[in-house]
């Protein structure tokens, strides 16, 4: 494992470069900011940033080419996210009851040991339907995968050298926030996960999520509908025990203790991180070390410090 | 609360208590609002607009002062507009209250304002200073309404990209809902909130609302046909109807319906706030002859509603007379299975109840990037 540095959002408080030279990640620069969609590789506030030139990856770009000359793939591809919509709506409908369940039971009292065991049901439950979801999105992708080989059509397989090229020449990766289904997207299309394992990166936000196993939505408070986290996607699985949550404070109860407990039960074995303006961690050959103010959730109360590094 | 409790609230027998420091009016309280006047008047009333309620209603002097005192029931999160109508020497003034700052404009002037007990303004009508701002651009669009040429402001989100296709949202009297209700600032906080996608919006206005907005049939086919066609070689615009939308208030509310009735399959989404739906089951409708025109359409698409829409938001104040009309439409548009959103709320017919219904409105209409975006 390789130096991986988790940011939250750069757009209020950049603090990129400066926890870049923290780091000691130093050298050429490489970006994948395939999040922002049509305004990808928009990278003059980046550069001025960094004070360096950044070379974008363009994989929003290249994913267009792909689809307008490869017509049959693009058919594929999007019979595929159809399919995949449907399970997210099923397993979202699932969802609404089960955490429902989960909620109401937490909020009895007095806790008897009956409580605790139905309590620990109700999480199982969650959890079991997580872990189902989350497969059947896999057996989805290996069975896309199998039948298209994305990485043997010339279509696909023109611009897989040129990303290897950018990145081999890059002393660190970085890959911007955005949206994260359009980024987790277009990193399996260009097999970016075999390109990015042992490279440093660089990661904020959404690009932050997209290295997780499990990428998680969410949002307690939107202006429709009932709030409830929901798994979304395999990410490239390079930070494995990890869910990352952007923009916390504004998207999550964090001061609702109870809530947080329970998307802390829910989610574990990994760890849920939370990424305001000003936090930072870094994983270096699998040790994690945290900026001062960096939070997690844990499994009672509201999201604990990180303890921070010196 | 009790009579006491009020008593205690509101001195009325000790009037020199009624100027203690720190007591503001109007003094808001959990179930109910009182105002305050002081001037020499043969008589002071309350015009407030609350359907149910008398036109006017007379404040009491208190004795031996030029003190005018008027409480009302106001139930909890009600938000009301209204002047004080002074009477003195057989002369009537209509005035907003001297006593309150906070005031509410309108094309006809400025009313004072009530916020009830529990009412906050949403955050979302403010200025936030991390949203990005869109801009208004102008254009003059040709049509076969008199005069041959409109003047159409534009708002174009901020980030706007031309490789970008944009949903448009269509908008009745749309410099006043600019003026108004806070439009600019509502785009911009949702599309920054990322509760609704970035939008087109084209703003029109008519110089015959009145007329042009009670089901013409040149006015239906300028929103529904020549705008679009002109923005669409302006802007890059999807061009299915789910992300093609109209939206009015009023009597542009009418106007939108009609449109969207009149041309169906070019709107998608419809916002009806307040909606002048006049019409009338046997005989005639009972208001004013602007309205003979509109209740001939209301009539019309309530025996034949069809499909004007797949998605209809429809909001009403309850303290508007219009509130009858626009619960009438909902079960007639559930009835032929469109989907429907109704809000009502204890508001009247006016602009910052408008305002106030937009986040649940284009919300739903257009839902934003919110699950999928952090940036």
């Amino acid at each position: 494992m390789t130096d991986l540095l988790i940011l939250g959002p750069q757009r209020r408080a950049p603090q990129l470069s400066s926890r870049l030279a923290a780091a000691g990640m130093r050298g050429p620069i490489a970006a994948i900011t395939a999040g922002w969609q049509e305004r990808e590789a928009e990278l003059a506030a980046l550069e001025e940033h960094l004070a360096q030139p950044v070379q974008d990856l363009r994989l929003y770009t290249r994913a267009e080419a792909v689809f307008a000359e490869d017509p049959a793939y693009q058919e594929a591809y999007r019979a595929r996210q159809a399919t995949l919509r449907e399970a997210q709506d099923l397993y979202r409908l699932q969802l609404e009851h089960a955490k429902a369940a989960a909620r109401d039971l937490y909020r009895v009292q007095p806790v008897t040991p009956a409580l605790r065991r139905a309590r620990r049901a109700a999480v199982t439950a969650l959890r079991r339907l997580d872990a189902r979801h989350l497969a059947s999105i896999g057996a989805v992708h290996r069975s896309f995968e199998r039948q298209w080989r994305p990485a043997e059509r010339p279509s696909i397989a023109c611009h897989l050298t040129e990303l290897k090229g950018i990145v081999d020449a890059a002393s660190t990766v970085l890959i911007a926030g955005g949206h994260v289904a359009v980024l987790v997207n277009r990193l399996r299309l260009f097999g970016m996960r075999a390109l990015l394992a042992s490279k440093p990166i660089a990661a904020w936000s959404a690009g932050a999520m997209a290295l997780t196993t499990r990428v998680l939505l969410f949002h307690d408070r939107p202006p429709q509908g009932a709030g409830i986290a929901e798994v979304f996607e395999r990410g490239l699985d390079l930070v494995p025990d990890a869910v990352f949550l952007p923009h916390a404070e504004t998207r999550l109860a964090l001061d609702d203790g109870e809530r947080m407990a329970l998307l802390a039960r829910r989610l574990r074995p990994a760890c849920c991180y939370t990424l305001d303006d000003g936090d930072w961690l870094l994983f270096r050959d699998g040790v994690l070390c945290a900026g001062a103010g960096s939070r997690r959730l844990v499994r009672a109360g509201p999201p604990a410090a990180i303890e921070a590094c010196a | 609360m009790s009579d006491a409790d009020v008593d205690a609230i509101v001195p009325r027998k000790a009037p020199s208590l009624l100027r203690s420091a720190g007591v503001r009016y109007p003094l808001v309280d959990p179930h109910g609002v009182t105002f305050l006047y002081h001037g020499a008047a043969d008589s002071v009333g309350l015009r407030c607009w609350i359907h149910g309620l008398p036109a006017s209603q007379a404040f009491d002097r208190i004795e031996g002062t030029d003190d005018w005192i008027l409480r009302i029931d106001l139930p909890p999160n009600s938000r009301i507009e209204y002047k004080f109508e002074v009477v003195r020497g057989g002369r009537v003034e209509w005035i907003t209250d001297p006593a309150n700052p906070l005031q509410a404009a309108d094309p006809f002037g400025a009313n004072s304002v009530v916020q009830g007990f529990g009412y906050v303004r949403p955050d979302w009508t403010l200025t936030d200073t991390d949203a990005r701002t869109g801009q208004i651009d102008e254009l003059e669009v040709v049509t076969a309404l008199p005069g041959g040429e409109r003047r159409i402001r534009v708002y174009v989100p901020a980030r706007f990209r031309r490789s970008r296709r944009y949903p448009l949202l269509i908008v009745h009297d749309g410099t006043d809902f600019l003026r108004y209700a806070s439009l600019q600032v509502v785009l911009d906080n949702l599309i920054h909130r990322l509760e609704i996608p970035p939008l087109i919006v084209a703003l029109t206005d008519s110089p015959e609302r009145l007329l042009e907005y009670a089901g013409h049939e040149g006015h239906a086919r300028f929103v529904a046909m020549e705008l679009p066609a002109v923005l669409g070689e302006r802007f890059p615009l999807r061009d299915d109807a789910g992300a093609r939308g109209l939206m009015g208030a009023s009597f542009g509310a009418v106007a939108a319906l009609h449109a969207a009735w009149r041309h169906p399959g070019r709107f998608g989404r419809l916002l009806l706030e307040s909606g002048s739906f006049a019409f009338s089951d046997i005989g005639h409708h009972r208001r004013t002859p602007a309205f003979d025109p509109v209740a001939r359409f209301v009539n019309q698409f309530r025996a034949a509603p069809g499909r004007p829409a797949e998605r209809i938001y429809v909001s009403c104040g309850i303290y508007e007379s219009l509130i009858y009309e626009n619960r009438s439409l909902v079960p007639l548009l559930t009835e032929h299975g469109l989907s429907v959103r109704y809000e009502e709320v204890r508001d009247g017919h006016n602009w910052e109840n408008w305002r106030d219904r937009l986040q649940g409105a284009l919300t739903w209409l257009f839902p934003g990037p919110l699950w999928m975006v952090y940036e």
